[in-house]
């Protein structure tokens, strides 16, 4: 029953214009008459609050943000996890601080350290106070109660030396959703501040590992990109790999050894549901959604030797796309859904081959020893991240012609690498040697920036959707 | 005397039980193959009192005794000439029993990555699966499952736990 009602919520909620697209801001609501004065416990001494927080590992972490807790005109209760509009306010802050760190842009200074502002300066900054504390760029915002229990959020960032308003954005919630307000206000600043494309408002399935190295209890799992709203969709009572939201997050794909055989089912995240994606008694395993979710890409055992396939996500006939006497495996499209990158050790050892997406023009592109697994298309179209294997596990990208390679991470095992739906992070997850406890972990492009996503229990296998509407 | 009885007893029931993953050495199981299907048609005509009941996946590990499973080299899936003595071993108890099923594990060591793994396995127990049939056990009382890297039988991260783990295992079916 609350797997079924999940959905509901999560799903059905969002893309029901609960959200307004970030419009111009009102008129920081209410009345200035109004406004409570911050409270006395925030409003700390200011000076060197900022200095106090600065860390040395800033050679290329060099923007300052600064983001104090988002006021309210009035501190009401609220259903929100958080509390009342204040606390809410407070929990904005932060969850845009937690947003904005670890991605090597961005130090930013979250609300713990920093006066809370008045309403009146939320759209009119004390600029001189900020430019005194070297603050690069400033993130305000404000939190306000409509009568309905919707909550309206405010997000505003300043270029503090310019004393300049540079984007604002504004969002009506139901309270449930409330940290969904904190990661557009963050894919707003991040975006307006680095160019890129936002990505904190996504979501991430993943399997959940409890129990024994020998019995491990493998679940399907989701949760926001930042390891909250986190909820377990399979019992555990079949193992559970391999999962790949849709590009609407209506439907996972995914493999379970339900009734003793591997195959791949769709998973219907609205009803609660599931099918098989094929009849097929053999072996179907490693699906993959086309980037306009039209095709769902996987591969087929039949009597030991391993193909790829593509069958109609809605249902149909299945087509096979390889041939060759080895194992072929995986894949991942392009962006524009013409090409498809998979793994083949049709050479000997697992390598990386491109293909158009009908199957014909096979190519190998990875030629740099060691073996090369798991090819993920980066959202950008710019690298192929892979599993690349020389003893050690690594994550690795290169170019779409196998050139540039780079290793970005150095674990025992680093596997299974998947991308931000902005192609600047990538996912993937990390086994311990021996004790074959499991972790997510994000590393960016970079490789210097590394950290371990929370999950309740051990986790493998990341997949991220697509940036919500 | 109790004692020793109940020693036997656990020993029996034990290797039934778990013969489909408890960590075995491979290396140091009994070498010939002849004995040991005597032993198996001396345990079929012998009487029930203790044993396993005869044809049942009990009197297959009872039978077996380890040659339930096989083992693959890093990466491989051929059948040595080690494995194809206990496939034969397998084979004869099928024979004898041609209204058992029988489904065959593949399973591979964890440094592999986990798809490449399920792919691997599939071949595993298909080169099991083919050796049987090539001995005359009829394809269709066969099934095969691949587990890939997720049922190790070993629990280690070294060369001597992933040898345990690279291999095909024949579970009878009632």
């Amino acid at each position: 029953m609350i797997r079924r009602l999940f959905p509901l919520l999560l799903f059905a909620a969002a893309p029901a214009a609960l959200f307004a697209q970030p419009t111009p801001a009102p008129a920081p609501a209410p009345a200035p008459a109004t406004i409570p004065a911050p409270s006395p416990a925030q409003a700390a001494p200011t000076g060197e609050v900022l200095t106090g927080t600065v860390t040395d590992d800033a050679a290329w972490q060099d923007l300052g943000i600064a983001i104090p807790a988002f006021p309210t005109n009035a501190d009401v209760p609220t259903q929100a996890s958080a509390g009342s509009t204040a606390a809410v306010g407070r929990a904005m802050a932060q969850v845009i601080t937690s947003d904005l760190q670890n991605n090597g842009l961005f130090k930013p200074t979250g609300p713990a350290s920093l006066p809370v502002p008045s309403m009146a300066e939320v759209s009119a900054p004390d600029f001189p106070t900020w430019q005194a504390k070297n603050t690069d760029m400033l993130v305000h915002g404000f939190v306000r109660a409509n009568g309905d229990g919707q909550l309206m959020i405010g997000c505003y960032l300043y270029d503090v030396a310019l004393s300049q308003q540079l984007v604002k954005g504004a969002w009506t919630v139901g309270p449930a959703d409330w940290r969904r307000a904190a990661h557009k206000c963050a894919d707003m600043v991040y975006s307006r501040l680095s160019g890129e494309s936002p990505f904190f408002d996504s979501r991430i399935a993943y399997i959940a590992e409890t129990g024994p190295k020998n019995h491990r209890m493998k679940r399907l799992a989701i949760m926001d990109s930042d390891g909250m709203n986190h909820k377990f969709i399979t019992t555990g009572q079949a193992i559970a790999l391999t999962p790949r939201y849709s590009p609407d997050y209506r439907q996972i794909v995914y493999l379970s050894y339900l009734n003793g055989t591997p195959r791949i089912y769709i998973y219907d995240t609205e009803r609660g549901t599931q099918r098989l994606v094929t009849q097929s008694k053999n072996t179907t395993f490693s699906p993959r959604w086309s980037p306009d979710g039209k095709w769902i890409l996987y591969s087929m055992a039949v009597g030991g030797n391993t193909d790829i396939y593509r069958v109609p996500s809605a249902g149909g006939e299945s087509q096979r796309l390889t041939d060759t006497p080895g194992i072929d495996l995986g894949g991942s499209y392009s962006q524009d859904g013409s090409k498809i990158v998979f793994e083949s050790d049709r050479s000997g050892t697992q390598q990386v081959y491109v293909m158009n997406a009908d199957g014909s023009g096979q190519k190998r592109i990875s030629f740099f020893g060691g073996r090369a697994a798991t090819p993920e298309w980066s959202p950008r179209g710019d690298q192929i991240a892979f599993t690349y294997i020389a003893g050690d596990f690594h994550v690795a990208v290169m170019s779409p012609t196998g050139s540039s390679m780079r290793e970005l991470t150095s674990g025992w095992q680093d596997e299974a690498p998947t991308w931000a739906p902005n192609g600047r992070i990538i996912q993937f997850f990390r086994t311990e040697k021996n004790s074959g406890h499991t972790a997510l972990w994000q590393v960016d492009l970079t490789g210097k920036n590394e950290r371990r996503l929370p999950t309740p229990v051990d986790a493998s296998d990341p997949s991220w959707g697509p940036v919500l509407p | 005397m109790q004692c020793s009885t109940r020693t036997i007893a656990f020993v029996l029931i034990g290797s039934a039980a778990l013969s489909a993953c408890a960590p075995k050495a491979p290396k140091a199981l009994p070498p010939d193959p002849q004995p040991s299907v005597a032993t198996g048609t001396q345990n079929y005509s012998s009487p029930t009192t203790r044993g396993p009941v005869m044809g049942s996946q009990a009197d297959f590990a009872a039978t077996l005794l380890g040659r339930d499973t096989i083992y693959f080299d890093t990466d491989k899936f051929n059948v040595d000439s080690e494995d194809a003595a206990a496939l034969q071993v397998q084979a004869q108890w099928l024979l004898k029993y041609p209204s058992k099923r029988a489904t065959i594990e593949g399973h591979c060591d964890e440094r592999g990555t986990r798809d490449y793994n399920i792919a691997l396995g599939e071949k595993r127990a298909n080169a099991a699966k083919n050796y049987l049939v090539s001995l005359g056990v009829d394809a269709a009382r066969l099934t095969t499952i691949s587990y890939g890297k997720e049922r190790p039988a070993a629990m280690g991260s070294d060369e001597a736990a992933w040898a345990k783990n690279r291999r095909a295992v024949t579970i009878t079916v009632e």
